[in-house]
């Protein structure tokens, strides 16, 4: 579409969304700066901002709390500073149907607030706090209770998309069993803003448990934390989730009971008994009053999602320790997140750990560094079906303006 | 049972008496040039046995489990590995001919119906189970494999495969895979979806791909979620590998019955309102009841205008309390029998009655549609009131199955399509109880899929603008539109020259900016 020369992009900007301002050093996204940030208040004003965008070649980052802005490989350029915080809305709580609708810039907490007060929750844990659920959607992020629940592929069940020529699509519904169409909802989910701008999404929705149990043990030998997983995630126990903390130092591990009162407390005992014989000589167990501090956070230093078969749990967390790389993580279904000093041989260990990972049909990814580390490491690793995953990305954007170069294979 | 509309048969295709209906979603010419050279070059680099070109054998595949719609496809291709599905699909592409992809052909949208202009590619000779490994709670298996097969190979280790059709003692897991299938047990368990985690893959320019893997969230689109629940329309999932779970520790099964759906569905929303989450929870109508009583007499309570079938499973202390609640919740609204499975004979005679109803309903009616539509479950009520309203002023009669805990109806629309406009009378019947759910905020299928059957249906949910977008998916898998056409979209998208289409590198691959590996 041809722009007119007179007006600036402020004032078509502007026109599209009242809440426009020049970008300032402290939007810009691993030292990419914005030329501008807008603030739209509902999926319409997003497609008028979208449409400017796409007429004037601006390209496009979406924010939310901006607690991950810098995952991925830098953007090649940002024009446009797409902030959601204003679509901040729980829409609807149908309590009736275990169903939720929020807006893309809605915080985690406020919707699990909203929920709590019916005896629900979104089973998704905040994983940095202040996150929003667009953000959450956009990396497939994730925390301990993924092992039960599944992450946001599992539980989004709708979506309202802005395409980055500002159409609007949407896909699934408010009903959890529905096959119509595709589900693009799961194409969303991890793209890392470069397919559409998520601006509502609907949740099917868990009770909250009446009563939780944690236990905690202590150990020193990589060995004996493995059959402690195995134990626990080849019984009956139905763990909620199964975490580990693991470094050269030796570590723990953490396991989450959650349900009915007298269901909890029956099956923490049984856990207890089979953490305390898994090894081969008895272990001290403890019982926790609430969950570890640990618990869910991720480690310092350069961040890498690992990711790998059950059964190569062990190796990896070996071969981490070995490589002087924190871990923490989900250990009862295969993903964890290393921290790699940032003064460290990055690059060394980076290799060394994505070859244990791919051989255990897993893969790393370098989810946060500086931009210096980024620079020289390969952030995503090897990716299959990447001409399939180009072919995608040319049909919804084919200019290349949502966060051109932050993806995979430089999508 | 003759039925031509919706039918529960499962016993694979058989020649009908309906000629092939020649519309766009199934092509005109089966002897055009292409499809000449199609046959010639197939029969050149396949097998002489995996080849069929008779004709008679060809009709043998012309429906599945929707036998109202009959094509006759033009060459049937019995797939025995990866390497002859992509032969076949390169050579499809390269002619522009469509292909579609079948497996054991007991769908029930028309999704594998196949084209009089096209190459059916037949999955149920790949039946290897390749790799068990609950060390992994994984197994490999190809698509052709069997359901149920999968659950057996796994029980020895104490895990099973969690999504499990009425159908799955015949259904693929490759057809399961394109469905997105779901079962009784998808209220606790999820879909297909939340159970696969990788797949081998033929896009449709015969390029195998890897999706996916054994381990999660592998870096990338998440095309295998795409893929899942596309009905064969962007491409062949010729491998698998699945989520083994584990098997709970306790199993319990009551049937309550209730004087009226109503009643039964109050006690439904009381039970998940209490924060219980059972595996399963159906209910049946009378009707219902009326023709599995018939058909293998299930002994339901007498006069009941409504069962439930509830089905707790866990840790054994959970599902007790469970089972408390789901009791008192039962008898709180109106429950006036009440009985408990202890043992598997006894869950099986409670599950005869609820399974048997599709094929039951064929003792109470000469013909009948299977509805597959889906409300939220506080619309039950309203939505079942309203459909014995047009029950009662149409003069059809709709026997009410359905899984009742996550609003999935399967309303049996029974007619007799000897006597003249009963046919028609029961497609309009069918289609405003698509209304319905759609007015109640729903969708018009949870788990049969959208096929033939219902791409016309699909404006009514979804905008133009929604439709193209996901037509946008299509246009990067299949430009040429050549997988499964005509299934899904009621019109398709032109893809059109997209920029960088067939250009090469990216340009940030070439500088080697981007691609690092
Ligand atoms: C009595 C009865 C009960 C049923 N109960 C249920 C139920 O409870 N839940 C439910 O969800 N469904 C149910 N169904 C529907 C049906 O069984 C499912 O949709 C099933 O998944 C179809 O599997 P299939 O192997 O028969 O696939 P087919 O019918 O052969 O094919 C279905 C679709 O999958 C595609 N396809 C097949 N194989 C592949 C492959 N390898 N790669 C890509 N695409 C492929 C086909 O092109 C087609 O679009 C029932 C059907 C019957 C007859």
């Amino acid at each position: 579409m041809a722009v007119d020369a007179g007006t600036t992009a402020v004032t078509s900007l502007a026109a599209a969304c009242d809440d426009v301002r020049e970008a300032t050093d402290a939007d810009a996204v691993d030292a990419v700066q914005p030329g501008f940030v807008v603030r739209p208040g509902s999926t319409e004003e997003t497609t008028g901002v979208l449409r400017v965008a796409a007429e004037r070649g601006l390209a496009v980052v979406a924010r939310g709390a901006g607690t991950k802005l810098t995952w991925g490989t830098p953007p090649e350029r940002v024009g446009l500073m797409l902030d959601l915080t204003r679509m901040a809305a729980v829409l609807d709580h149908a309590a009736g149907d275990l169903v939720a609708v929020a807006q893309a810039g809605c915080p985690i907490a406020h919707l699990q607030r909203t929920l709590a007060a019916s005896g629900q929750r979104l089973a998704i844990d905040e994983t940095l706090p202040g996150s929003t659920l667009g953000g959450g959607i956009a990396t497939n992020s994730s925390g301990p209770r993924r092992m039960l629940n599944g992450t946001f592929r599992d539980l989004m069940i709708g979506t309202t998309v802005v395409r980055a020529d500002g159409v609007i699509a949407k896909s699934g519904g408010r009903v959890v069993k529905n096959v119509a169409g595709y589900d693009l909802g799961k194409l969303m989910t991890g793209s890392f803003g470069t397919l559409g701008v998520v601006t509502d999404a609907v949740f099917r929705l868990h009770p909250l448990p009446a009563a939780s149990g944690v236990l905690s043990a202590d150990i020193r030998d990589s060995g004996i934390l493995a059959a402690m997983v195995r134990a626990i995630v080849h019984s009956d126990v139905v763990p909620t989730a199964v975490e580990v903390d693991w470094s050269a130092a030796g570590g723990r591990i953490a396991v989450l009971l959650e349900g009915t009162e007298a269901g909890v407390a029956g099956r923490t005992a049984a856990a207890r008994e089979l953490l305390a014989r898994a090894g081969p000589a008895e272990v001290d167990v403890d019982v926790l009053e609430q969950l570890p501090r640990w618990w869910g956070r991720y480690p310092d230093g350069v961040l890498l999602k690992l990711s790998c078969a059950l059964s190569g749990v062990e190796r990896v967390l070996r071969e981490a320790a070995a490589l002087g790389v924190a871990v923490r993580g989900s250990a009862g279904v295969g993903v964890l997140y290393g921290g790699i000093p940032v003064d460290a041989d990055v690059t060394g260990a980076v290799t060394a750990l994505r070859a244990t990972c791919t051989a255990s049909g897993g893969s790393l990814v370098v989810l946060d560094a500086p931009a210096a580390v980024k620079s020289t490491v390969d952030v995503w690793g090897p990716v299959s079906a990447l001409e399939l995953m180009r072919a995608v990305k040319r049909q919804f954007d084919p200019h290349r303006l949502l966060a051109p170069g932050r993806f995979v294979g430089g999508i | 049972m003759t039925s031509t509309h919706g039918t529960t048969k499962t016993a694979g295709p058989e020649v009908g008496p309906t000629p092939p209906e020649q519309t766009a979603a199934t092509g005109q010419n089966g002897d055009g040039p292409q499809i000449q050279a199609v046959r010639r070059r197939v029969r050149d680099l396949l097998p002489a046995e995996v080849v069929v070109t008779d004709h008679a054998r060809l009709r043998t595949y012309e429906c599945d489990g929707l036998a109202n719609y009959r094509v006759t496809p033009a060459l049937v291709v019995l797939a025995d590995s990866v390497d002859q599905v992509a032969t076949v699909i390169r050579i499809c592409a390269e002619e522009r001919v469509p292909f579609v992809a079948r497996g054991s052909g007991t769908g029930l949208s028309g999704g594998a119906l196949p084209r009089a202009d096209g190459v059916l590619i037949v999955m149920s000779r790949m039946r290897a189970i390749r790799e068990v490994a609950p060390e992994d709670q994984r197994a490999v298996v190809e698509p052709g494999v069997v359901n149920l097969d999968v659950t057996k190979a796994a029980a020895p280790h104490g895990y099973y495969y969690a999504p499990d059709p009425s159908s799955q003692q015949i259904c693929s897991i490759g057809g399961n895979l394109a469905e997105n299938s779901g079962g009784a047990h998808c209220l606790k368990y999820g879909f297909t979806a939340n159970h696969v985690t990788g797949a081998e893959f033929v896009a449709p320019d015969g390029s195998v791909v890897q999706l996916g893997g054994r381990a999660p969230d592998a870096p990338g689109y998440d095309l295998l979620g795409t893929v899942i629940g596309s009905e064969g329309t962007l491409g062949i999932a010729t491998a698998v590998t699945v989520r083994l779970t584990r098997k709970p520790e306790d199993v319990v099964t009551v049937l309550a019955g209730f004087e009226s759906t109503d009643d039964a569905g109050a006690a439904t929303s009381a039970i998940i309102g209490a924060g219980v989450v059972p595996a399963a929870i159906e209910m049946m109508d009378a009707l219902a009841i009326e023709a599995a009583e018939a058909a293998v007499h299930c002994s339901y309570p007498d006069g009941a205008g409504a069962v439930l079938v509830v089905e707790l499973d866990g840790p054994t202390d959970e599902v007790r309390q469970e089972f408390d609640e789901v009791e008192r919740h039962c008898r709180e609204h109106g429950a006036f029998a009440f009985r408990v499975a202890m043992d598997d004979v006894e869950r099986a005679l409670i599950w005869r009655g609820r399974k048997s109803a599709f094929a039951a309903v064929g003792r109470i009616s000469p013909d009948y549609i299977v509805q597959d539509g889906v409300i939220p479950r506080t619309a039950l009520p309203k939505v079942l009131r309203a459909i014995a309203e047009l029950s009662s002023s149409s003069g059809v009669r709709v026997a009410n199955v359905f899984h009742a805990g996550d609003g999935n109806l399967h309303p049996l629309v029974l007619f007799d399509d000897s006597r003249a406009g009963q046919g028609e009378a029961a497609e309009e019947v069918s289609g405003k109880i698509l209304d319905l759910c759609i007015e109640a905020g729903g969708s018009i299928t949870g788990e049969h899929g959208v096929g033939v059957d219902k791409s016309a249906y699909m404006p009514r949910m979804f905008t133009d603008d929604d439709l193209d977008t996901m037509q946008m998916v299509r246009c990067a898998f299949d430009p040429d539109n050549i997988a499964n056409p005509g299934k899904i979209f009621p019109t398709p998208r032109l893809c059109g020259e997209v920029p960088g289409r067939h250009r090469g590198e990216h340009p940030l691959a070439k500088s080697g900016v981007a691609e690092i590996f």
